[in-house]
């Protein structure tokens, strides 16, 4: 069998051990280089706003059988209008202009009726206001800081602090490099790509929900006495969540990519290709993060906590000189050393009484 | 629900305007100096306009408050007349009433001044009706005593101190005044039913017959002739020019009025509250005017206050029409002035906002204005259903072929949210005016994945159970349900402070979005509690489940773990 059908088959029996935490420089580099490139493309090229944001007016009609893009726009340029930006959206042309007063938008209007013999309440049109898109985004902006005190708190509350410290850096990680990826590539900022990178926060907090919640499971069981140290702990947990984590996130992603599909097929431009688009990148980042950035950072927030450190400590000694780190084994064999006592020792304050065997392989 | 839905025969949601085609105004108020209003001047303003889009008789106009913005939506195109409509900042201003009239065109029938019953005639009124008033101290401090009549249609007296109830006639000189009441005058908010009450009064008559019209401009006497208040439109958003007479409704369009060019400008208001008077425990209104203000009023008072019925009236006008028109009983120096009589608290507290906002009065800014033709709606209406469609076939197919026989069980749950968030979206429609729009859909589409994430969870963790080889599928079921109960709601939790929190303060479209992602993760925790963690339990009796056939999703070849392979179990340690 192949080394693919090998993982594929090990996935799908849920029997996976990925050191994820042990990378965590890997992953930090990786997300530390990410961040920056995302960082650099706010910062150089900008976001493109789209027309909510700047404001301006909007024209939608169906595309008439001989319309062309050129005719479309002499036609609204000839009725005096001087930035006019054209797009096919699917079956319809989805035509841009300056803010318009809204005399000027009906008598654009009804040029566009009148040459294309479309009746005048089958041309959509849309004018914004400058100022409008500026409350839109700040309204999201206040939403998005009041959300992420609201989670602290809740994840506080439900698990710790350092949970949710993790969690929200994760999120912020998540967000810029989405953001990241809209100033490089290029494509439009809507308020419904906004609808999108807001989405993306509840997905990713959910993601890393899940994994804090077995990780908190997993750990509540490490007594002084303990086999594992934190690290591994966490680890153990991470992979097994991995399949969850996996199979959520696709099952998450099937119906964004759906949409994504229609909008971009039947629609070109419009609500929902932007949405999608937010959603689709968002949920993979998501979930690269809630494994690889938010659980290796509450690791390194928790190792600090004495308790884990004696444990870590005593294990290291223990394992005759070897460094924490080499108890977890990289790659997928797996054979974590940990697992397989049954140890009943009880109590978590018997001290560290070193008294406890060595583990058998 | 689907009972409801059979007894009500809602079997359709109902489409917001993107995806019916209709035209949305999102209009943002601003005080003349930009800053934000208050929020009593917003619900304020929502009225205004809902009355102004009223009088373009535009069918189904639907004007609502969305955070600090007023949103109008009208099916179909009316672009040009809401925006005309609503172009104008509403304003207050204080005029003499110069002749009052019933509400229609016809002369004649109702005498004017209806209200209350005092007579009014000249002079002094007594004290009807309630009114009682009360003494305190003179002048210009507020507390004034008087109440008016009562009835509704207001009539109203405008004092500024309190006296003993002597009567006096108004004429003379101000100072101590009688509170009497007499004021009888129609007007007022509230109140509609009763205009025609008591026709006792003697002073004015038909529409103009008898009335005084000395120094009315003979184009406004015109005007007013040919006004019919019963008619949707009374002029309400129309802006009065101060330093012209005009002819007016009353809001409630039971009497119209001629009214005297403007003797204070709504924005020399400084303040105005309602309250309970003291003594007579009557609903009265106090309203103070700024410096400037407060010498107009007080020359206004007084060169009225000895005027004939109707002229001794002091109009409020606000966005066209008037509000309220209480007798002025003396000369109110000071600034500071009480309105009493025939309030409720309702109607005490309506008047004090309407003055108060008079003080700050809004433009309306149009923020976005969007007109989506029926086939563009239609055609976003396809899409998204579309685009739905093909997402929970695809999350279906993959649930099927993960988890074989298990992904029966979501595949069902599914199709009971499915089935539980059509029958809420119709349901809220037909009853709470809900009206779908394309970021619901959006917003149910992609909660999609939230929901199977809950199966998937209780999944997982039942493989596990049974992975560890030490449980039975029917003990698996159960104890990997209390685990995985706490992930879901905890998980749910985060999700719903997301949509909440989203609800509240975003604007437009992301509301309606998190609205969606709220509603579902409402029926998930209700499908996984009630359907999903009940089918599969019962499912762990049948034989085909619990012996681990191959199809079923917990063969024993999936939960066995490879020989070579020590896995890393959770230890069970303390």
């Amino acid at each position: 069998m192949s080394r693919i059908g090998v993982i594929g088959r090990r996935l799908y029996r849920g029997e996976v051990d990925i050191d994820f935490v042990g990378r965590y420089r890997l992953w930090y580099s990786l997300s530390g280089l990410l961040l920056v490139i995302s960082l650099a493309g706010l910062l150089v090229q900008g976001l493109n706003l789209g027309v909510e944001f700047k404001g301006g007016s909007v024209f939608s009609f169906a595309k008439p059988p001989s319309s062309t893009i050129q005719d479309v726009r002499s036609t609204v340029e000839n009725a005096g209008v001087h930035q006019v930006i054209v797009q096919e959206a699917g079956p319809r042309w989805r035509v841009t202009t300056e803010s318009l007063p809204v005399s000027e938008v009906s008598r654009i209007q009804n040029v566009i009726s009148q040459k294309y013999d479309i009746a005048g309440n089958q041309v959509s049109k849309q004018i914004i206001g400058a100022t409008w898109g500026g409350e839109v985004l700040n309204k999201a902006i206040i939403g998005l800081i009041v959300f992420m005190i609201a989670i602290i708190l809740y994840l506080t509350l439900a698990f710790e602090w350092k949970m949710a410290l993790a969690a929200v850096v994760a999120l912020i990680h998540d967000l810029l490099i989405t953001a990241g990826i809209y100033a490089w590539s290029g494509f439009e900022v809507t308020p419904a790509t906004m609808l999108g990178f807001l989405t993306i926060l509840g997905y990713s907090l959910y993601d890393a929900v899940v994994v804090f919640d077995m990780i908190k499971e997993v750990t509540a069981k490490l007594g002084t006495t303990s086999k594992m140290t934190y690290t591994e702990a966490a680890n153990n947990a991470l992979n097994h969540t991995l399949i969850r984590s996996l199979n959520t996130s696709l099952v998450a992603i099937l119906p964004v990519a759906a949409i994504l599909f229609i909008g971009t097929t039947l629609f070109g431009a419009g609500t929902l290709k932007d949405l999608s688009l937010a959603l689709f990148v968002g949920m993979i980042v998501g979930t690269y993060s809630s494994l690889c950035v938010a659980t290796p950072l509450l690791v390194r927030l928790k190792e600090r906590e004495p308790k884990y450190l004696a444990i870590a400590k005593r294990l290291a000694t223990n394992k005759s000189g070897s460094a924490v780190k080499d108890a977890v084994p990289s790659g997928g064999k797996g054979k974590q050393p940990a697992a397989v006592t049954t140890s009943t020792s009880t109590g978590s304050s018997n001290g560290a009484v070193a008294t406890d065997k060595r583990k058998k392989r | 629900m689907g009972a409801t839905m059979l007894i009500q025969k809602a079997f359709v949601p109902k489409y917001a305007l993107d995806l019916a085609g209709g035209t949305t105004v999102t209009l943002s108020p601003v005080t003349q100096a930009g800053a934000a209003p208050s929020q009593e001047s917003l619900d304020l303003a929502v009225n205004i306009i809902r009355e102004r889009v009223n009088g373009t008789g535009l069918a189904d106009a639907d004007v609502a408050r969305s955070g600090n913005n007023i949103v109008i939506s009208v099916g179909g195109a009316g672009t040009d007349e809401v925006v005309k409509s609503v172009g104008t900042t509403a304003e207050l201003r204080f005029r003499q009433v110069l002749a009052v009239a019933a509400a229609t065109a016809t002369p004649g029938k109702l005498p004017t001044a209806p209200a209350t019953p005092v007579p009014s005639g000249s002079g002094s009124p007594a004290p009807t009706g309630k009114g009682s008033s009360k003494p305190t101290s003179s002048v210009k401090p507020s507390s004034t005593a008087n109440p008016a009549p009562s009835g509704t249609p207001a009539g109203r007296a405008l004092s500024s101190a309190l006296t003993a109830p002597t009567p006096s006639p108004s004429a003379s000189g101000g100072k101590a005044t009688p509170s009497g009441k007499a004021t009888p005058v129609p007007s007022s908010s509230a109140a509609s039913g009763q205009p025609s009450a008591q026709p006792t009064a003697p002073a004015t008559q038909d529409p103009l017959a008898g009335a005084d019209l000395t120094g009315v401009d003979p184009a406004v006497a015109a005007q007013f002739k040919t006004l019919d208040c019963t008619k949707k439109d009374r002029g309400q958003g129309v802006q009065d020019n101060p330093d012209k007479q005009i002819a007016a409704c009353s809001d409630d369009g039971t009497a119209k009025y001629v009214l005297e060019k403007a003797a204070v400008k709504g924005t020399e208001v400084s303040g105005a509250t309602s309250g309970v008077d003291s003594t007579t425990g009557e609903w009265i209104v106090s309203v103070n005017f700024k410096s400037k203000g407060a010498s107009q009023f007080a020359q206004v008072t007084g060169q009225i206050t000895t005027a004939p019925q109707p002229r001794n009236q002091l109009a409020m006008v606000l966005d066209g029409v008037v509000i309220s028109a209480p007798v002025i009983e003396e000369p109110i120096p000071g600034g500071q002035a009480r309105i009493s009589g025939s309030f409720t608290q309702k109607t005490s507290t309506d008047l004090a906002n309407q003055l108060k906002y008079g003080a700050l009065p809004l433009k309306f800014v149009q923020s976005s204005i969007e007109e989506v033709s029926s086939t563009l709606g239609a055609d976003q209406l396809k899409g998204g259903l579309l685009a739905g469609g093909i997402g929970l076939i695809l999350v279906v197919l993959y649930s099927l072929l993960y988890y074989r026989g298990l992904g029966l069980v979501a595949v069902a749950s599914l199709g009971v949210a499915t089935i539980l968030t059509y029958q809420a979206v119709v349901l809220l429609g037909h009853n709470a005016n809900f009206r779908l729009s394309l970021p619901h859909i959006i917003g149910l589409i992609v909660s999609i994945g939230i929901t199977a994430d809950s199966f998937i969870v209780y999944f997982e963790r039942m493989r596990d159970e049974m992975k560890e080889g030490r449980r039975s599928l029917r003990v698996a079921v159960e104890v990997a349900w209390v685990r995985a109960r706490r992930t879901i709601l905890i998980a749910d939790a985060v999700m719903f402070i997301a949509a909440l929190v989203l609800y509240f303060l975003a604007v437009g479209g992301v509301a309606g979005f998190a609205f969606a992602m709220g509603l579902t993760t409402l029926i998930d925790i209700m499908v996984v509690f009630l359907f999903t963690k009940p089918f599969v339990a019962a499912l762990a009796k049948v034989p085909f489940f619990a012996k681990g056939h191959k199809l079923s999703g917990l063969d024993a070849e999936r939960m066995s773990r490879e020989p070579s392979d020590v896995r890393t179990t959770v230890t069970q340690e303390g």
